[in-house]
């Protein structure tokens, strides 16, 4: 009997495993993917809203708001990158500036620190590729942008260094509701807990209609991007958002912490909840809509683009509470944006909700920092010399794109909570996520996986079963 | 550490260019290899079909490759393997990086860049559709295949129709995979007629032109892909969309010079080649720096690369024993009629050889078209061709006692026209 | 009557050759026979290269092959190799096969000769590359 088991290793469930790993509780995490942020966590803008946008009052306002607040000095204690790097929300008729206005009293009302108007010029002065059409503009100072699978991933290790069960791969089929606990079908195994926390993403409403005869709606809501290379990683510095015009709602043109430069998304509400395909039509209104931000977007540095959905419900905004009528059982529902930047908010509000449920003590020896894996392509010809002394592996270079070696890639795979996937790899280290997108490192990292996981390379696999890279030799299709 | 001539790059350019560099005089070369061995990507190009022009025989990239290592090996020009170039600077000081050395500097006399190229990837491409695994450029292919005896798939689709895809249609075929269709986003293949004819027709695999994947199914692993006609703006035609069950799909969809390193050096880049703009000497615009192989354009046959390498590794030599010559005058060369570029971009009237090679690529397909080169509109030379397509690379020779007669040229003119 | 197209390869160009002969191919063979070999008509070349290609290609078409070939304790775990002359078209399948099951040992070096007389061509199959011998 575990105290508290949660469905799904995206950021909210990663978020709330750490904030429960302060106390002493037996905590089980259950995810169907092959690794932790697989699903809408590894596919969104990785933006860290200021929080100016969510209604008042609602607990997206003030979930965002206080995750905000929260990011940096956990950035530090989980080292993720993290930069603040301000956003601008830009107005393209003189008309509509009124809008500006109302969402700056709106924030304040948030308790959005240092929200200003600027004019057109101050924004090209501030931002030189921004549309001469731009008549002001909302700035935003504490708006920012985060690497949204590291900081899941940071997550997640930190509260398996804690003490948390991880169990990847391992997909929740049913739950059955028993006398003071539930019992929860999983990867063909029952598991028990006194507490299930659903964090399901865009399932969340599949487990929630499971105990409670309230039925919930989530909608896959589809967002397209696309990346361009680190060539042109400074063209904008804040993120860039949009009034939303006659066009339909905007998409934004921001920085990424990796240097790249990210546009996105669109919204397409779709049936499919994993219907993560990019389309033709996606692209074109996508980039089509980023060139009223920008009109000299550079497309031709796109290296490569992807889908990721946002668990929309109908009622926009989040559910984190225990679910009427089900005791112990806690909904952390509809958690689309600004879901990732309210991530800390949201695991510590979890955390209060749990203690209220099932009081424990914190815990003595809790670890509060995590160390992230040494990133020769960020540290300085000094710092390699030091790391190759220690490690020779660091000076062999794997991804040539993005400067990943030997050293980081083995480091992701033996470290808690390893990768076992290339993707896996990818996320945790960044090869293969350069302009040649893994041409040529793809062999040497699937040959790397299975000489330290002691596999064949045929069972080396993008992101778990079904993925695989490689069908058999040479010559065995060959019929006499 | 110091060397008068570092090479960046132990492929075709780099071997070709150090064997040049030594018999030009200069002996104290470095060889700087990323891969455990020299011979670059030749290495993974079993394929047969190099070397016609330099050695008048037919050989496989290996093989080839081979003739260059020995030719370095018998000059013993040293090398070094597994090392990363991490950056160079405006002052030629080379930052290395490789497991047993760790990072260490080298300050070069002159550097030779042949870093060669990579492939444009399906990012690249804007190609829609799921992202599961078992698509590969043809390139990667080529390696699993090639170099490690496995099979990155058994139902095979292949878009684009440059050398490495025809190559590869063949190579997975014989393998004992199944190819079902190479679709070309052109309406003419990029690829040698030769391959066409013996990578495809041999094998009876239907070459599309003016196709192109619309779509990608399979949310683990390739299940299928679409492939759709396309207009002449290379839009697909609605309601021409064909699907194909298959576990891969390979891209050879065309080869961008890999200049990373040459931005670290603040050498400036051509749009069009995406390789650096070289004069006469394949110097780049930063002084002592020349450049190459597929680094500097993409070539269609190895033994261009070749032949424009030795030229480097004898001008890097000169200019490190001071003999290089000094300008006496750039004249840039404009492109017209279709040629798309020139290397290279300009010569200097001091500096240039008797005869010069200018090469270049058209950007569509030319028959009996001719090449004519002026002098400020008065015409130098004037060649038939009978065709001429944007896969081949083409060439003309300038004369130096020609050009000299100019007394205040201005510029040269390469140009494609049609009677 | 007999009539096939072919691409001839002889330049860029890639005539579209069309062969045509009042016999046909005799049954259970690819090819006519060589003597045939002048009494076909070939049209829609342009020059003399794809006269010639054409009446080689409907009589004896060859190929080079070549593949890989398993290497036991080589640096790499396959060797590069071809047939050492040009084999007929028809054989390549079975070329192919015949390399199937075939293993060596490292070191392997350029030009050795891995398969003698692969499916009685009179071509040897030879390595293209050197294989070091690993531990």
């Amino acid at each position: 009997m575990y105290d508290v088991i949660i469905i799904g290793a995206g950021v909210s469930g990663c978020a709330a495993a750490r904030e429960l790993s302060r106390y002493q509780y037996s905590t089980l995490v259950l995810e169907k993917c092959s690794d932790v942020a697989e699903g809408t966590s590894k596919a969104n803008s990785g933006i860290v809203h200021a929080g100016f946008d969510n209604e008042p009052g609602s607990l997206m306002a003030k979930m965002n708001v206080r995750g905000n607040a929260m990011m940096e000095q956990l950035s530090k204690e989980l080292d993720f990158p993290f930069i603040r790097n301000g956003s601008l929300v830009l107005c393209f008729d003189a008309d509509d500036e009124y809008k500006l206005e109302d969402l700056k009293k709106r924030g304040e009302a948030n308790g959005v620190p240092g929200l200003r108007i600027l004019s057109g010029d101050q924004v090209r002065e501030m931002e030189p590729n921004i549309s001469d059409k731009v008549t002001a503009a909302l700035y935003a100072p504490t708006g920012g942008i985060v690497c949204p699978f590291n900081l899941t991933i940071a997550l997640a290790e930190n509260a398996a260094d804690n003490g948390v069960e991880f169990r990847l791969g391992t997909e929740v089929t049913d739950i059955k509701k028993k006398d003071g606990f539930y019992q929860v079908v999983a990867g063909g195994e029952e598991y028990s807990a006194r507490v299930v926390i659903n964090a399901a993403g865009v399932y969340a409403d599949k487990f929630h209609n499971m105990v409670s005869e309230d039925k919930m709606t989530i909608i896959p809501r589809k967002g397209e991007y696309c990346l361009m290379d680190s060539t042109v990683g400074d063209f904008v510095h804040s993120t860039v958002f949009q009034l939303p015009t006659a066009y339909g709602k905007g998409v934004l043109v921001t920085p990424t912490v990796h240097g790249n430069l990210l546009t996105g998304p669109t919204a397409t509400d779709i049936d499919d909840k994993e219907g993560v395909n990019t389309t033709a039509e996606g692209m074109n209104e996508l980039l089509k809509k980023a060139e009223l931000s920008t009109p000299n977007l550079p497309r031709r540095e796109i290296i490569t683009s992807f889908s990721g959905l946002r668990a929309h419900r109908p009622e926009h905004d989040f559910v984190i509470e225990e679910v009427d009528g089900a005791p112990g059982f806690v909904d952390v529902a509809g958690m689309e944006s600004p879901g990732l930047s309210s991530a800390p908010a949201v695991g510590q509000y979890v955390a209060e909700i749990v203690q209220g449920i099932l009081p424990a003590e914190e815990k003595t020896d809790f670890i509060g920092t995590r160390k992230g894996i040494p990133q020769m392509r960020y540290a300085s010809f000094d710092e390699r010399k030091k790391q190759i002394e220690k490690d020779p592996a660091y000076g062999n270079v794997i991804c040539r794109c993005c400067t990943v070696t030997e050293g980081e890639i083995v480091n992701a795979i033996h470290r808690t909570l390893g990768a076992t996937t290339v993707d896996g790899i990818k996320r945790r280290t960044g090869a293969g996520m350069g302009r040649c997108q893994s041409g040529f490192c793809n062999p040497r990292v699937v040959e790397i996986l299975a000489r330290e996981l002691g596999v064949d390379e045929e069972q080396i696999t993008k992101k778990g079963p079904g993925s695989q890279f490689l069908e058999g030799y040479d010559k065995e299709g060959i019929r006499a | 550490m110091k060397t008068d001539i570092a090479i960046i790059g132990g492929g075709p350019a780099g071997l070709a260019a150090a064997a040049a560099a030594h018999d030009a005089g200069v002996k104290d070369i470095l060889i700087i290899e990323r891969d455990n061995e020299l011979g670059g990507i030749l290495n993974q190009c079993v394929h047969n079909g190099f070397g016609l022009h330099t050695f008048k025989e037919e050989l496989t990239g290996p093989e080839y490759a081979g003739r260059y290592v020995d030719m370095v090996k018998e000059r013993n020009i040293p090398y070094v393997l597994k090392t990363m170039a991490m950056d160079i600077s405006s002052d030629r000081v080379i930052t290395l990086m490789s497991r047993e050395k760790g990072i260490y500097t080298v300050e070069a006399g002159a550097i030779v860049l042949a870093m060669g190229c990579r492939e444009r990837s399906r990012g690249a491409l804007n190609i829609p559709g799921y992202r599961p695994a078992g698509i590969y450029s043809a390139g990667t292919a080529q390696r699993y295949v090639n170099m490690e005896g496995r099979m990155p798939g058994k139902e095979v689709v292949i878009l684009g129709s440059g050398d490495i895809g025809l190559i590869m249609a063949r190579r997975m075929t014989l393998e004992g995979a199944h190819v079902q269709v190479v679709a070309e986003l052109m309406p003419f293949s990029g690829g040698l007629k030769r391959n066409i004819v013996q990578c495809l027709d041999d094998f009876g695999i239907p070459l599309k032109l003016s196709h192109t994947v619309v779509d990608i199914q399979g949310k683990d692993r390739v299940e299928g892909v679409t492939i759709a006609q396309v207009d002449e703006k290379m839009k697909p035609i609605p309601g021409t969309e064909e699907h194909y069950d298959c576990d891969t799909l390979l891209l050879s969809c065309g080869l961008i010079p890999e200049n990373e390193l040459s931005k670290s050096a603040g050498i400036k880049l051509d749009p069009v080649t995406k390789g650096p703009v070289v004069d006469e000497s394949l110097e780049t615009q930063v002084e002592g720096i020349f450049a190459c192989g597929n680094v500097l354009h993409v070539h269609d046959l190895v033994d261009f690369v070749s032949q424009e390498a030795s030229v480097a590794g004898e001008k890097a030599a000169e200019f490190v024993q001071g003999r290089l010559g000094t300008p006496v005058k750039e004249v840039g060369i404009s492109c017209k009629g279709g040629v798309r570029y020139t290397v290279p971009a300009s010569i200097d009237l001091g500096r240039m050889a008797d005869k010069q090679v200018v090469r270049f690529r058209v950007g569509q397909v030319f028959k009996n078209a001719r090449i004519v080169t002026y002098a400020d509109g008065e015409q130098l030379s004037s060649v038939k061709k009978r065709i001429m397509a944007p896969g081949e690379m083409e060439q003309v020779i300038l004369k130096k006692d020609v050009l000299q007669q100019h007394g205040d040229l201005q510029n040269i003119t390469v140009a494609i026209e049609t009677e | 009557m007999f009539k096939k197209e072919l691409t001839c390869i002889g330049c860029p160009m890639g005539c579209g050759l069309t062969v045509t002969s009042d016999r046909d191919i005799p049954e259970g063979e690819d090819t006519f026979p060589v003597e045939m070999r002048d009494e076909l008509t070939v049209k829609g070349n342009t020059c003399p290269i794809g006269d010639d290609y054409a009446r080689k290609e409907l009589t004896d078409p060859r190929r080079i092959v070549t593949s890989t070939v398993r290497v036991r304790g080589g640096s790499l775990p396959s060797v590069s190799v071809k047939t050492d002359h040009d084999i007929p078209k028809k054989l390549i399948g079975s070329c192919m096969s015949a390399l199937k099951d075939v293993e060596v040992d490292a070191p392997v070096k350029m030009g050795q000769i891995l398969v003698e007389n692969v499916c009685g061509t009179g071509s040897n199959i030879v390595a293209t590359k050197n294989i070091n011998r690993v531990q």
